[in-house]
Order: structure tokens, then C-alpha cells, then sequence
């Protein structure tokens, strides 16, 4: 009888916590993540039993011994992240993260090797070519979507080929950028380099910085502004907002120019970064790959559900579970093609919970008033059956 | 009994008290006065009911939608279900029809408990239903329409002489003319609403549903279905008719099931009640249903429409045909006309929602034909758009940034593009308590979350109070109850006598009659008839509204 009267109320406190939205998401981000993590430890399982265990919980924690190297990976795909949910904010899907970054990626290669300028401003004309070279490519799918109605899911698919063909093919022709004898670009000139934070012994930049304070400042651009309140009704709601008389195809197209802008400067961040680590910036393999950062921007922006601060924190944790992987396969023996399975899983699995949260807890509910509807008549059934 | 009423309204009282202003208005007696009726009703005439659903509690999260609900209804019959939007109607309906699960009460046909877990065991019972919006394929024929789902044949192949000879003998039988082989999508409204009926009885149902089966139709067709109705029951079939129209209830029904806010407030007896009663039980309060107007002063020609044309989106025909008029200061002109003669296409162009083919609207002696919708808007035009949710909010933004979504732009809300929150919370809640929007949370609730009628007080609240010279109002009142209707009038007739010319465009008659100076009617793209409607009947309306009437000179000229 007690539990009978504890439990609803400890039900109402539950429901009482859970029903602001903010703590809604974050929960509904931690489930995901934990899915995530279950799926992927299952599969370390299948592919070695013995040494599971140990692999997954260095994969877990094992990126906060090189915490400098999380902010260092996480710079990348948090401005991939920030222009994927940007765009979907306004209800444009930009998968062309890809082409954009890539782009960006070239700008800056091409700033820093073609223009001589003094060491100080040097990388700051690098960072600001590849964010050019971003809204570029961005830009055009936005000006079909405005103009002509051509889905943009569809040009900026095409873009990110395009973007990267192109990319290959100018590197390739370019005798000043690429060296031909190690089938990659040289090294760029220290000056095109963005100041390290000088962390020992890791590659966290000031890149990290620039990219923390957009995310703060696009949550302002978005939440405190005419722009973003238009943008965000639009999203909402595309008839709405024409009914108010907002200019549905300037925002499509600023949306893109934005979107694509923050991609171009997650290409740039990467490629100017200093590294220790040999071939991982300065420069770059024209083997015709899209960027994988670009795409991983997705699952960033899906975590933190579009949000730019929990864009933030999603992008930080995709970083530190890929850092986590990398020691794995040197550690424990597992093949580093595993280790990516298993991150790609993790992130994936997490981003898909998540976008399948809200259809989950829709299904949990009407189950358990399926079941309480059902209860009822049972329970009367056991009464009568002991009063006979 | 009175006893426990007593401690009813006391601890309503308490709860007024400890919650502040959330508590009901209504005065709780009142309502308890009539929910003794209905258990008289279950100990005298137990055998003769044909559908019993006893005590009824549906919840959905966060509400519950019917609370204790008891509804029996008698072989032979015409019940009517009344309640305001949201009262729980439809619901209810819905649970009988087999597509909801109550989570208490039971549902008894001739007196033996039944389950009804999906339509098909309502069909099979012989509860048919005819919905609000048709359900039928557009593209296939009306007779197979009719026999879809219990198509008769032959080791897989159609008999459909079978079916067709069954369906015409039904459609003498009542009166219910269709033509068998005419595609869905080119028969008429009300022949819809037949073919809906034909379906019902082409299955051998004898409890039959009609869902608001009247908003639709036109004066005539509405007294045609009304003898239908009454032919129905006279065969024995059982009718039970959802409404919120009071007319046709005192015209046709029997009894009456009244419920408010998910609550079953009693059924009466229709000989034994009044209108004014009806009302009463359904909103809680007294409602006034003639609108106070004083004699309007016209002004200067406000909006200007001349030779508009708009094409149509579905067909190759012209939506409007080569359409003027004018509106004054003043003055409330209303096109009227039944739904799909080019009015809302007209309304789109004027408010810029839709390209016009040919023509010219000039507001306030400016030129807009081709302005974007903003330009029209800062040039003093309101609009309260036909279709709340897909034009007139943004269901996921709170309250307040819906009451701000015309005005956002303006100094007063945003400086050097930073929107000026505390400026937008306190004119939201100047709104709020101005228009009396009711919700939950006050300002920051979101849309979504907010019942129909005041989604559509939040609007009209946005609207008037913009500074405007034209209020465009397009069918202001759809869906809502006689509460919120009457407040509508209220500030559609205030706007009006501030000086202001008002658009309206509705399909109810009695709105049309009561609220406008002036009657446009339209059929077919074009104007038809306008109208003064002090001079004319209701019937008469209804003639123009079906074509089979017009007084315009375009006539007279095709006449010579």
C-alpha cells in the first residue's frame, strides 16, 4: 500500500525533472550515447572475446590521457557539426559538408602557398581563403534551392565530387603546391601555420578557440536575433513564414553562404594546424577520397540535436572516443578497420537513437497505457476469482 | 445527492482559491444539475437501446479527453452529440468506430458488452460512419467508391453488375441520387457526402455515424440530408449526429448529449429544451447570438480589387475570373460562397500568398499588386489566414514570438537586428490579457500545446492590434465553438466601427447573415450576386451560392 502511494509520487518528480526540454535532450543525447556504446562494445566482442573488455574501456577513457589531441581532432568536424546544423535549423538538409570542407581546404592550401605575407597575418589569410572557398560551395546549392527549387540534398551531393575532382585536379596541376615525387603537397610554409597553444606534446591550437566562440556566437546569432528568429520559423515552418513576409530565398541562400562558410573553415583549421603527427595537416593527398570529416559533421550535429553549444560538447565526445580508438588497435591488437567499425557504429548508432528518440519514448508510453489499460481488467478478474 | 454537489462546488472552490487563476469559470452546479439526467435514463428504458458505451474515460497524455462518459442511444433514433472543439466529441466517436481503446468503461450493442477493437468489428456490429473529411479515392468511380473493401466476386474477379444494381436499388430507396459511374473528384460536394452515405448502407450498417456531415453544404443540400436523416430513422436506423450547430439539432434530433471539456454534462430531451439551454450546457455560460452592430459610416475606398484573375493550381481553368470589387472604411464585406468557387484563391492573391494572371488591387490608393508580402503588410494589411497551422503559426515558437511574428521587424522589438526580449514578453502579455489567450504557461507555452481556439485568439490578437487599414479575415471562426465565435464577431464588428475595412470570407451562412454589411457572392470564380443582408433570406443566399441565382450585369448582358 505504501509503494502504491510512493510510487506516483516519485512518478510525478521524474516527470516533473524530465519535462523541461533542455534536460530532455541531454538525457535523450546520454541514452543515445549509451546504445551507441553497447552496440559497439558487442561487436569488440565478436571480433575478440579476450581482450574486449580492456579495449573498450581504454577506448572509453583511454582519450583523456591525450586530451590536447581530442580538442586537436575536435576542431574539424565541430565546424563541420555547426554548419549541418545551421543549415538544418532553417530545414535544409546540407549534406555537402564534404565538398565544402574540402574546398576550404584548398583555399588555404592555395593562400599559403601562392602569397607571400608577413608570418603574423599570414595563416589569418589562409583561414579566411578557406572560409571563402566554404561559402563558395555552399553558396550554389543555396542559390539553386532559392531560385530554381532544386533540393538541395541532391546539388550539394554533387558537390562534394565535384568539389573534390576539382580539388585534385588543380593540386595536381599546380608544380609550386604539389610534389609529384611523394604524391602529395608539400609542406606548407611555417607562417600559413596556426599558433599552437603550446601544450607539450600535443596539437591543440588556437584553431579550438576561434572554433568554441563561433559556436557561441551562431547560438546567439540563432536565438537573440531578427536573422535567427526568421531563420528558425522558416525551419519550423516554411508557409508561416512566408505568410509574415520573411524573404524565404535571401535566407535560403545567407543560410548556405553561412553553413558553407563554417565548413571551408573546419578545412582550413585542419590543414593549418601544427602536428606532430606526420601527413595528418599541412598537407594534403590528392587521392580522390571525399572528406570524411564532412560527413562526420552529420553525426555531430545530429548528437547535439542542432544546437550549437551541444554541438560543442557532441563534437568533443565523437573526438575523444576516436582518440580512445586509435590506442586500441596499437594496445590491444584489435585491426585498426575494427576499431573504425566499432567508432563508426558508436557514432552512428548514437546519432540514429538519437534522431529515433522521440519515436521511441512515443512507443514506451503508449505501451505502458496499452499495459495499464490492460492491467485493469485483469486485476478485477483475480478479485472476482478469490471472492468465488 | 445535493449534499455531495455541495462538497463538489466547495472543493472547486478550494481549488479556485489555492490555484489562482487557472480554475474553471464556469459556476460547477450548474453543470452538475444536468448529469443526473442520464442515470435516470439507464434504470427506466434499459432494453431499448441499441448502442451503450458506459462510462467512457479515454486519456491522452497530459489530458483526459472523455472523463466517465455515458451515451446511449436508441433504436430509431436521432441523438446528437454537442460540445465545443476539444470537448471531446470526436474522441469519443472514435472509441465507438473502433479506432481509439478507452481505458475504462464498456461499450454494450442490445444490452451484451462488445469489444471494438478496430473499425472492421465496428463494421461488423453495423456501426458505419461518414468522417468530417470524405474518405474516398478521388479517382476511382462512385461505385467503386461504394463497394471498396467489400468488393462482391468471382474467384477474384469484380462483379460489379451485382454491386451496381444493389447500390442503385439503396440510392432510390432513400432518395440518394449518385451517379454510379462518375469519377469522385468531379461530383459535387454534397454528392460526396451521398456516396459517403452509400457506402454506410451498401454495408448494411444501422448505427450510423455523421461526423459534422453540415459544413459543407449548402442551405438546401443541408434540408435534404436533414430528411435523409429523418427517413434513416424512421427505417429503424439508429443516427448519432456530432455538431456544434444548434439548428440543425433542434430541427432533426430527438435527444441530445451535451459535454464540455472532456465531460458528459447530461442528455435532454430536444422537445423539452430550449436553444438558449443547449448553449448553455455546451459552453457553461450565456451566449448571445445575435451580434450588436451599429449602423456603419463608410469611409474612403480602402482596398480596391480590379479585373483579378487567378489560375487555378488544380486545373488549367481559371481559379478567379476577372474579378472587382471595393472595400470601404467601415464597412465588413463578406464573399460568401460554398468552398472551392475561387475565393481563397482570390484571398491569396490579394494578400500576396499567390501570383494573379491579370489585374490590379490597390490599397489605400497604392498600388500592391505585385508588392511582396511584407510591403503589403507595413502598407496596413491584417490578414488572419484560413488555415491556422500551416500559415498562421509556428506551432514549435512560444506564444510570445507568434504575437510578434508581423511586428519582430519593427524599432520597438529589435535593435541593430538583436531582438528585444523583454519588450516582446511584455507586449505578449499586454495581449494575453487583453484577448484573454488562455494557456498554460502563459507567455512562453508553445503554440502546439494550445487549444484551437485560442491558437486562433493569438492570431486575431496579433492582427487587430498591428496597426492595419484592412483586415482580411478568412473564416475566422472555423472549428470553434459558440464562446469563441461570438468573441470574434465581437472584434471583427470593434474593428469595424474603429474605422476600418474588413475582408471577410466565410462559408457559415449565419456568420455571413450576422456580421456582414455587405454579401459578395461567389460561384465558379466569379461574383454572382452582392447583396444586403437585411434584404434577403437565407434561402435566398443559398440559391446564389449554388449558381442557381445572380443579380450581377454580367447576366443581365448574357441575357440580351
Amino acid at each position: 500500500m505504501q509503494n502504491n502511494q510512493a510510487s506516483p509520487k516519485f512518478k510525478d518528480m521524474i516527470t516533473g525533472i524530465t519535462k523541461s526540454k533542455a534536460v530532455s535532450t541531454f538525457t535523450a543525447a546520454l541514452l543515445a550515447i549509451a546504445l551507441g556504446l553497447i552496440f559497439g562494445f558487442i561487436v569488440m566482442i565478436v571480433a575478440k572475446p579476450e581482450n574486449s573488455w580492456y579495449g573498450f574501456t581504454t577506448m572509453l577513457f583511454g582519450g583523456l590521457r591525450r586530451l590536447g589531441d581530442v580538442f586537436y581532432y575536435a576542431t574539424p568536424i565541430l565546424m563541420t557539426g555547426l554548419s549541418v546544423g545551421f543549415a538544418f535549423k532553417m530545414g535544409l538538409f546540407n549534406i555537402g559538408a564534404s565538398g565544402q570542407y574540402t574546398m576550404g581546404m584548398f583555399f588555404a592550401l592555395y593562400v599559403g602557398f601562392m602569397w607571400k605575407l608577413p608570418p603574423g597575418i599570414h595563416w589569418i589569410a589562409c583561414v579566411l581563403a578557406g572560409m571563402v572557398g566554404g561559402m563558395i560551395w555552399g553558396f550554389i546549392p543555396g542559390i539553386c534551392k532559392a531560385l530554381a527549387n532544386v533540393n538541395e540534398v541532391i546539388t550539394s551531393i554533387m558537390f562534394n565530387y565535384i568539389g573534390m575532382y576539382l580539388v585534385d585536379m588543380w593540386i595536381q596541376g599546380n608544380a609550386v603546391i604539389y610534389d609529384s615525387g611523394k604524391t602529395r603537397t608539400s609542406y606548407l610554409p611555417v607562417s600559413a601555420q596556426i599558433p599552437s597553444l603550446g601544450v607539450t606534446g600535443s596539437n591543440v591550437n588556437v584553431a579550438i578557440i576561434i572554433a568554441i566562440a563561433l559556436a557561441v556566437i551562431l547560438y546567439i546569432v540563432l536565438n537573440k536575433t531578427t536573422f535567427g528568429y526568421e531563420l528558425r520559423a522558416t525551419g519550423y515552418n516554411r508557409y508561416a513564414s512566408k505568410y509574415a513576409g520573411m524573404n524565404d530565398k535571401r535566407n535560403t541562400m545567407l543560410t548556405m553562404l553561412i553553413a558553407g562558410g563554417f565548413s571551408g573553415l573546419g578545412g582550413a583549421f585542419a590543414i593549418l594546424a601544427p602536428s606532430t603527427i606526420i601527413g595528418s595537416s599541412m598537407t594534403y593527398e590528392p587521392i580522390n577520397v571525399i572528406a570524411a570529416n564532412g560527413f562526420n559533421g552529420i553525426a555531430v550535429a545530429l548528437l547535439g540535436s542542432s544546437n550549437p553549444i551541444g554541438i560543442i560538447f557532441s563534437a568533443l565526445f565523437i573526438s575523444h572516443i576516436q582518440r580512445g580508438g586509435t590506442v586500441v588497435s596499437s594496445l590491444y591488437g584489435y585491426k585498426p578497420e575494427i576499431i573504425d567499425v566499432v567508432i563508426a557504429i558508436i557514432i552512428y548508432f548514437s546519432a540514429f537513437a538519437m534522431l529515433m528518440n522521440s519515436n521511441v519514448a512515443r512507443m514506451i508510453k503508449k505501451r505502458r497505457l496499452a499495459k495499464e489499460a490492460s492491467g485493469n481488467p485483469g486485476n478485477d478478474g483475480q478479485q472476482d476469482r478469490k471472492e468465488a | 445527492m445535493n449534499k455531495i454537489l455541495n462538497r463538489a462546488a466547495a472543493l472547486a472552490a478550494a481549488s479556485f482559491n489555492g490555484q489562482g487563476q487557472k480554475a474553471p469559470i464556469e459556476s460547477p452546479s450548474g453543470q452538475e444539475a444536468y448529469s443526473i439526467n442520464y442515470e435516470d435514463y439507464s434504470e427506466v428504458n434499459m432494453e431499448n437501446y441499441i448502442i451503450e458505451m458506459l462510462h467512457i474515460t479515454k486519456e491522452f497524455p497530459g489530458i483526459i479527453a472523455n472523463d466517465d462518459i455515458t451515451l446511449q442511444l436508441k433504436k430509431g433514433e436521432i441523438h446528437a452529440l454537442l460540445g465545443e472543439n476539444g470537448a471531446g466529441k470526436s474522441t469519443l466517436m472514435s472509441v465507438l468506430f473502433g479506432l481509439h481503446q478507452a481505458e475504462k468503461g464498456e461499450i454494450k450493442k442490445n444490452g451484451e458488452v462488445v469489444r471494438v477493437s478496430n473499425p472492421k468489428d465496428a463494421n461488423n456490429l453495423g456501426i458505419g460512419m461518414v468522417h468530417q473529411h470524405f474518405k474516398l479515392v478521388e479517382i476511382f468511380t462512385v461505385l467503386e467508391n461504394i463497394i471498396l473493401g467489400v468488393e462482391p466476386n468471382k474467384a477474384g474477379f469484380l462483379q460489379k453488375k451485382e454491386a451496381r444494381e444493389k447500390v442503385m436499388e439503396l440510392s432510390k430507396q432513400y432518395g440518394l441520387h449518385v451517379d454510379p459511374d462518375a469519377i469522385v473528384e468531379k461530383i459535387s460536394v454534397g454528392m460526396q457526402q451521398r456516396v459517403e452515405i452509400l457506402k454506410m448502407l451498401y454495408r448494411e450498417n444501422d448505427i450510423l455515424i455523421f461526423d459534422e456531415p453540415t459544413a459543407v453544404l449548402t442551405p438546401q443540400e443541408i434540408d435534404e440530408l436533414m430528411d435523409i436523416m429523418r427517413n434513416f430513422a424512421k427505417e429503424g436506423k439508429s443516427i448519432l449526429f456530432i455538431t456544434h450547430k444548434l439548428n440543425e439539432i433542434m430541427s432533426v434530433a430527438d435527444r441530445c448529449t451535451v459535454l464540455r471539456k472532456g465531460k458528459c454534462i447530461g442528455t435532454v430531451e430536444i422537445k423539452n429544451t430550449t436553444k438558449e439551454e443547449l448553449s448553455r450546457m455546451m459552453v457553461g455560460r450565456d451566449v448571445n447570438f445575435v451580434v450588436e452592430k451599429q449602423e456603419e459610416k463608410l469611409g474612403e475606398v480602402v482596398l480596391q480589387v480590379s479585373n483579378v484573375t487567378v489560375p487555378s493550381k488544380i486545373s488549367k481553368k481559371d481559379a478567379v475570373k476577372d474579378i472587382s470589387f471595393e472595400v470601404r472604411a467601415g464597412e465588413i464585406v463578406c464573399l460568401a460562397g460554398i468552398e472551392g468557387n475561387g475565393q481563397s484563391e482570390l484571398i491569396s492573391a490579394i494578400t500576396g500568398l499567390e501570383k494573379m494572371s491579370r489585374g490590379k488591387v490597390t490599397l489605400c490608393g497604392k498600388n500592391i499588386t505585385k508588392a511582396p508580402i511584407r510591403q503589403r503588410t507595413k502598407s496596413g494589411m491584417s490578414h488572419i489566414p484560413e488555415d491556422r497551422h500551416k500559415h498562421g503559426l509556428v506551432l514549435d515558437y512560444s506564444l510570445e514570438d507568434n504575437l510578434v511574428l508581423q511586428r519582430y521587424h519593427q524599432p520597438e522589438f529589435q535593435r541593430g537586428g538583436f531582438i528585444k526580449r523583454p519588450a516582446v514578453r511584455s507586449y505578449a502579455e499586454r495581449l494575453i490579457k487583453e484577448y484573454d489567450i488562455r494557456s498554460s504557461q502563459g507567455a512562453i507555452t508553445i503554440a502546439r500545446g494550445m487549444s484551437g481556439g485560442n491558437q486562433q485568439k493569438a492570431i486575431i490578437a496579433r492582427e487587430i492590434d498591428k496597426e492595419h487599414k484592412l483586415l482580411i479575415a478568412v473564416q475566422p471562426t472555423r472549428g470553434l465553438d459558440v464562446g469563441a465565435i461570438e468573441f470574434i464577431h465581437k472584434q471583427l464588428v470593434a474593428t469595424r466601427d474603429a474605422g476600418k475595412a474588413v475582408l471577410l470570407m466565410s462559408l457559415e451562412l449565419d456568420e455571413i447573415m450576422e456580421v456582414s454589411d455587405r454579401i459578395l457572392v461567389m460561384y465558379e470564380g466569379e461574383i454572382v450576386g452582392e447583396l444586403n443582408p437585411k434584404e434577403i433570406t437565407v434561402q435566398e443566399l443559398g440559391l446564389y451560392m449554388s449558381g442557381a441565382k445572380r443579380n450581377m450585369e454580367k447576366e443581365n448582358s448574357y441575357a440580351e
